[in-house]
C-alpha cells in the first residue's frame, strides 16, 4: 500500500504543477506573444471606427526607454485577455508610472484641451512617441533640446490647424525664435543649454500667460528668465530711454516688456570698464590733453556727490575699448547725454541752442555748459547751477548785456538780466528766494529755447498765454474768453498777448503806481483815438497829473476779461455798466451811467451837443476878449498920456 | 504919509464900505484858489500843472480846496445879496430906487454915452467923459461875477453832486456841464487877470497898484480926476464931508500892498501858464 501512495502523490504534484503552469503559460502574455501578430506590417485594427495600422517596430521598441516593460504594463486593459483581443483599446494612461508629469499635464492648457475632447490636443504620445520613446538626452529623441522647436513647431507653425483654428496669441513663433539669439544659439550654434520652448513654457505645465500659475504669467516672467539669466539686475542697463529700468526698487520688471518673447534680439554689449581703471590715469592732477593742453583731471569725488554717482565712466564715455592699453584712444565722439536723456536730447536738438551746436557754432551751449560734466547736481540741489535761484545767473553768463549771446541778439529785448532782476519775478526769486517764481526756464523752457518768431517757441505770441498760464492759469482762462483772442475778437489787427501789456522782462506788480499809469499808454498804443478822448475827461486829466485813484482803462473795461459790450458778461454791458460805475460812485443811478466816458468836443457828428457847447463857449470867450482887448488897447495911449501929464503937473 | 493932518485935504474919500472890502478880499482868495486848482486839472498835461498838483498835495487834496473855495465864494455872494437887502431897507425906500437909481450898478443910458464918448476920447475925437459913481467897465466887472457865479457855480455843483443831479438829468449833461464849467472858468480867469487887472491896476495912471478896493479910500484929487461927475454931485449935495475918513497908517498900507502884489503876481503867472499851455502844449 505505501508504494501506491507515493506514486499517487507524485502524480498529484505533477497535476498541480501542470495546473499551475497552464494558466501561467496562458496568463503569461509575453511581449513575444504580442509581437507575434503586431510585428506584421500589414496588421490593421480599428480605432474610433477608423482603420489604422497597429504594427509595432520590435527593434525600435527594444532600443527604447520602455524596452524592459511588457506591453500589458501600459496597455492595462489587455491584461488577462484572450487572443484575439478587443480592437478598441483605451488610451494608455502614462500617469500609471509618470504620475507627476501626468498631473501637471492634466492641469495644463494641453491637458484641458484633451479633457474638452479637442481633437487637436496633444497627448503624451504626440510629443514623446509611443513605442519608440527615447531619453531626452538622446539626440534622436523628439524631446531632446535641439529638437524641441521642431516638435512644438509641428502644431505651432503658420499654416497648421492649431495656428489657424485655435487662439494662439503669438504668430510666426518658430520663425521668430529661430532668428532670435536663443534660437541662433540653439539651432545654429548647437548650444544645447540655450533655451528652447520648454525652458520657458515648461515641458508639461504649459499654461496661458493669463493664468497666474503659468511660467509665462507677467509676474513670473522674471523668475523664468532668471533661471538662466541669474542676477541680471547686477549687469542690466539701469536707465533705458531716459527711464529707470527697475520701476520698483529691487523688483525685476517683466522682461517681455522690452524683450519680445520670441524675438529676443541680438545685442552685443561692449566689454565693460571699471571706474577705477579710468581713474588710474585721470585722477592725476597734471594729466593734460596732447592736442590742446586742456586738463583731463577728473576729481573722483565730484562724481560721488553728483547725480551720476551710480553710473560708470564707460556708460557715458561709451567709446572706450577695454582691450586697448589706453582704452580712451578709441573715443571718437563727445559724450552724448541723450543716450539716457533721450526726451531732453530730442527737445534740445530742435532748440536754438541745439541748432547752433549742430552748426558747430562755438556760441551754442551744450549740455555741459549749463549742467557741468562730472559734478552734475540735480535741479533741486541749491548748489546746482540749475537750481531755481541760480538760473538767472546761469543764463546771464551769455545773455547779459555785452556777453556773447547779447551781442548777437537781434530782437527788441535789451538789458534782459538787469530788467528781470528788478521785475516782480526777479525780486521774488532772488530777493525773497521764492523758488516757484518764474525764472528764465519757466517761460523759455529749459531745453527747447526758440526765438520769438518761431511758431513752436514758448514765447511766440501765439503761445505766450499758455506759457504764462502755466502759473497764472486763472488769468489765462479769463483771457482766452476775452475779446483780445481771435475767437471772440474777430479782427485782422494784431491782438495783444501778456507780454504786450506786461512787457517781457520788466514785469512789475500790477498795483504799482508806475504800472497803473503806464498801462494807459499800453492801451493807447492800439486804441489811439479812444485813449485820447479819455484824457479829455475828468478821469483822464487826473491820471495825467500822475494820480491813479481814478477810473483808468481797466477799472471800467476789466483787464483780462474784456468783452464786447454786446456780451452781457462785459463790465460795460447794459446790464452791468451801473455796477461798474458804482465801484467808486456808490450813489450812482441809471442816468449817471449815461455820462459819456469817451466824449470829445471835436466830433460834431458823434457828439453834436458837446461840439456846439464848446464852440459856443469859445466864441463867447473870444468875443469877450476881443472887446475887452480892443478897449484896453485903445485906452492905453490915453492912459500913458494922462500919466505923463500928471508927472508934468506935479513938477 | 507921516503924521495925519487935521485939514480936509489929508482925509480921504471912502467909496467902498467895510463889508464890501472884506468880501472882495475873500473873493480874491477864493478866486485864486479856484483858479489854481482848476487850471491844474484843465491843463493837467503840462509840467506846471503837475507841479501845482504836487504842491496842493495831490488831486484829491486840490479837489477839496477847490470845493472849499467854491463854498467860500458862494458864501460871499450870498452875503453880498443879504447886504443889498439891508442897504435897501436902510437907505432906499423901494427896490426900484435901489436898482434904477443914479448910483445903481445896472447899466443905464449914461453908460452907453460914456462908452461911446470913451471910444471917441481914445481915438482923439473927443474929450474924456465925465465918469460917475460907477463906470461902465466897473459895472461890467460887477455883473461878470453874477454871470460867472451863475454859470460856473451851477455847472460846478452839477459836477460835484453828479450822482444826485443825474437822478433828474441825463448823464450826458455832465459832459456838457464839464465843458461849460471849464471854458467859462477859463474866460473868467483870463478876463480878470488881464482886462480887470488893467482896468484897476495896470492903467498907467494907476500903475503899479490901486489899493482903493482894500482901503476903501482914495484921495479927493483923484476922485475929482477920475470920477468928475460923482465929485460934482458930492459937492453939490454937500455930502462929501460925511464920506471922508482918516487914511490908514503906513504899516497897514504896506500889508495891503504885499497882499495886493501877491495876488497880482499869482494872477499874472496863471495867465502866462495858460498861454504857454494853449500855445505850446495844447492837447
Amino acid at each position: 500500500m505505501v508504494e501506491e501512495t507515493g506514486k499517487h502523490f507524485g502524480l498529484l504534484i505533477t497535476l498541480v504543477l501542470l495546473c499551475l503552469l497552464v494558466p501561467a503559460s496562458s496568463l503569461s502574455q509575453e511581449n513575444t506573444d504580442c509581437f507575434g501578430c503586431h510585428s506584421d506590417k500589414s496588421l490593421t485594427g480599428t480605432k474610433k471606427g477608423k482603420t489604422v495600422p497597429v504594427v509595432v517596430d520590435e527593434k525600435r521598441f527594444s532600443n527604447s526607454m520602455h524596452a524592459t516593460l511588457t506591453c500589458i504594463s501600459c496597455h492595462k486593459d489587455l491584461e488577462g485577455k484572450e487572443f484575439p483581443h478587443d480592437e478598441e483599446l483605451k488610451p494608455v494612461d502614462c500617469g500609471i508610472c509618470h504620475d507627476k508629469e501626468q498631473a501637471l499635464h492634466s492641469k495644463s492648457l494641453h491637458g484641458n484641451a484633451i479633457a474638452r475632447g479637442d481633437p487637436l490636443a496633444p497627448h503624451c504620445n504626440d510629443c514623446h512617441g509611443s513605442h519608440e520613446i527615447l531619453s531626452a538626452k538622446d539626440r534622436r529623441s523628439p524631446v531632446s533640446p535641439m529638437q524641441i522647436p521642431f516638435l512644438c513647431g509641428k502644431c505651432h507653425t503658420e499654416g497648421t490647424k492649431v495656428s489657424q483654428q485655435r487662439t494662439i496669441h503669438q504668430d510666426h513663433i518658430i520663425a521668430n525664435f529661430s532668428e532670435s539669439i536663443h534660437g541662433e544659439g540653439l539651432l545654429r550654434k548647437g548650444l544645447i543649454v540655450a533655451p528652447n520652448c520648454a525652458s520657458c513654457h515648461t515641458a508639461h505645465s504649459i499654461l496661458p500667460h493669463t493664468d497666474l500659475g503659468s511660467s509665462i504669467a507677467r509676474k513670473n516672467i522674471a523668475t523664468t528668465c532668471t533661471k538662466c539669466h541669474a542676477q541680471i539686475e547686477v549687469v542690466h542697463r539701469k536707465i533705458i530711454k531716459g527711464e529707470l529700468w527697475e520701476k520698483e526698487a529691487n523688483v525685476l520688471p517683466a522682461c517681455v516688456d522690452c524683450h519680445q518673447p520670441h524675438k529676443i534680439r541680438k545685442v552685443f554689449y561692449s566689454q565693460g570698464m571699471a571706474d577705477k581703471d579710468c581713474l588710474r590715469c585721470h585722477e592725476r592732477k597734471e594729466l593734460k590733453a596732447s592736442s590742446d593742453g586742456r586738463s583731463l583731471f577728473v576729481k573722483g569725488e565730484d562724481i560721488g556727490y553728483s547725480r551720476h554717482s551710480k553710473i560708470a565712466c564707460s556708460q557715458c564715455h561709451a567709446g572706450v575699448n577695454a582691450s586697448h592699453v589706453r582704452p580712451c584712444e578709441t573715443i571718437q565722439k563727445k559724450v552724448d547725454c541723450s543716450s539716457c536723456h533721450a526726451e531732453v536730447g530730442a527737445q534740445y536738438v530742435k532748440s536754438m541752442h541745439g541748432q547752433l551746436e549742430a552748426k558747430s557754432d562755438r556760441n551754442g551751449p551744450t549740455c555741459k555748459e549749463c549742467h557741468g560734466t562730472h559734478g552734475v547736481l540735480g535741479k533741486l540741489n541749491p548748489q546746482s547751477a540749475t537750481f531755481a535761484t541760480n538760473i538767472p545767473d546761469l543764463c546771464a553768463r551769455c545773455h547779459r548785456e555785452g556777453q556773447k549771446a547779447a551781442t548777437r541778439y537781434t530782437g527788441g529785448q535789451h538789458e534782459i538780466i538787469e530788467r528781470y532782476t528788478e521785475s516782480i519775478h526777479g525780486k521774488g526769486l532772488m530777493k525773497s528766494g521764492l523758488t516757484v517764481t518764474a525764472t528764465c526756464t519757466s517761460c523759455h523752457t529749459a531745453h527747447g529755447v526758440l526765438p520769438l518768431k518761431d511758431p513752436e517757441s514758448s514765447v511766440n505770441p501765439k503761445n505766450v498765454p499758455s506759457t504764462c498760464g502755466r502759473c497764472h492759469h486763472g488769468i489765462q482762462e479769463q483771457f482766452e474768453r476775452s475779446i483780445h483772442t481771435l475767437q471772440i475778437g474777430k479782427t485782422e489787427k494784431k491782438l495783444p498777448v501778456c507780454s504786450d501789456c506786461h512787457s517781457a522782462h520788466t514785469i512789475s506788480r500790477a498795483d504799482a503806481q508806475g504800472f497803473k499809469l503806464d498801462i494807459m499808454t499800453k492801451c493807447g498804443r492800439c486804441h489811439e483815438d479812444i485813449a485820447k478822448t479819455y484824457f479829455d475827461t475828468y478821469h483822464g486829466k487826473v491820471s495825467q497829473l500822475g494820480y491813479t485813484k481814478t477810473a483808468k482803462c481797466y477799472d471800467c473795461h476789466g483787464a483780462h476779461d474784456i468783452l464786447p459790450i454786446s456780451d452781457p458778461r462785459s463790465h460795460l454791458s447794459r446790464e452791468r455798466v451801473l455796477s461798474t460805475c458804482q465801484k467808486c460812485h456808490e450813489g450812482a443811478t441809471r442816468r449817471f451811467a449815461g455820462y459819456l466816458t469817451h466824449a470829445t468836443h471835436h466830433d460834431p457828428a458823434k457828439y453834436p451837443f458837446l461840439f456846439w457847447t464848446f464852440w459856443g463857449m469859445t466864441s463867447l470867450l473870444i468875443g469877450t476878449f476881443i472887446v475887452g482887448g480892443v478897449h484896453t488897447m485903445l485906452w492905453l495911449p490915453r492912459a500913458l498920456q494922462m500919466r505923463r501929464q500928471r508927472k508934468k503937473n506935479s513938477q | 504919509m507921516e503924521s495925519p493932518k487935521n485939514t480936509t485935504e489929508a482925509r480921504e474919500y471912502v467909496r467902498f464900505s467895510r463889508l464890501n472890502r472884506l468880501l472882495h478880499v475873500i473873493m480874491i482868495v477864493s478866486f485864486m484858489s479856484l483858479a489854481l486848482t482848476g487850471m491844474t486839472l484843465k491843463f493837467s498835461y503840462t509840467g506846471w500843472a503837475v507841479m501845482l498838483g504836487h504842491i496842493f498835495g495831490g488831486f484829491e487834496s486840490a479837489g477839496y480846496i477847490h470845493r472849499l473855495a467854491a463854498v467860500l465864494m458862494i458864501g460871499t455872494f450870498v452875503t453880498h445879496l443879504i447886504d443889498l437887502v439891508r442897504r435897501k431897507h436902510r437907505e432906499f425906500k423901494s427896490w426900484r430906487a435901489l436898482i434904477l437909481g443914479k448910483d445903481s450898478m445896472l447899466f443905464n443910458k449914461k453908460d452907453l454915452h460914456d462908452f461911446r464918448d470913451s471910444i471917441k476920447w481914445f481915438v482923439g475925437r473927443g474929450p474924456r467923459p465925465q465918469y460917475g459913481r460907477w463906470t461902465y467897465w466897473e459895472k461890467f466887472d460887477y455883473f461878470a461875477v453874477f454871470w460867472g457865479m451863475m454859470v460856473i457855480g451851477s455847472t460846478g455843483l452839477m459836477l460835484w453832486f453828479s450822482e444826485f443831479f443825474t437822478r433828474f438829468i441825463p448823464g450826458w449833461f455832465i459832459n456838457v456841464a464839464t465843458i461849460i464849467h471849464s471854458d467859462e472858468a477859463l474866460l473868467a480867469v483870463g478876463f480878470i487877470f488881464t482886462v480887470h487887472f488893467f482896468n484897476t491896476h495896470l492903467r498907467p495912471e494907476k500903475f503899479p497898484m490901486d489899493i482903493v478896493i482894500f482901503t476903501g479910500r482914495m484921495e479927493i484929487e483923484e476922485l475929482e480926476r477920475d470920477k468928475p461927475a460923482e465929485y460934482k454931485n458930492l459937492i453939490e449935495t454937500g455930502t462929501l464931508e460925511q464920506h471922508l475918513a482918516e487914511p490908514y497908517p503906513p504899516i497897514v498900507i504896506k500889508a495891503i500892498k504885499i497882499f495886493g502884489w501877491t495876488a497880482l503876481s499869482l494872477g499874472f503867472s496863471i495867465v502866462v501858464w495858460i498861454i504857454y499851455a494853449m500855445l505850446f502844449a495844447y492837447r
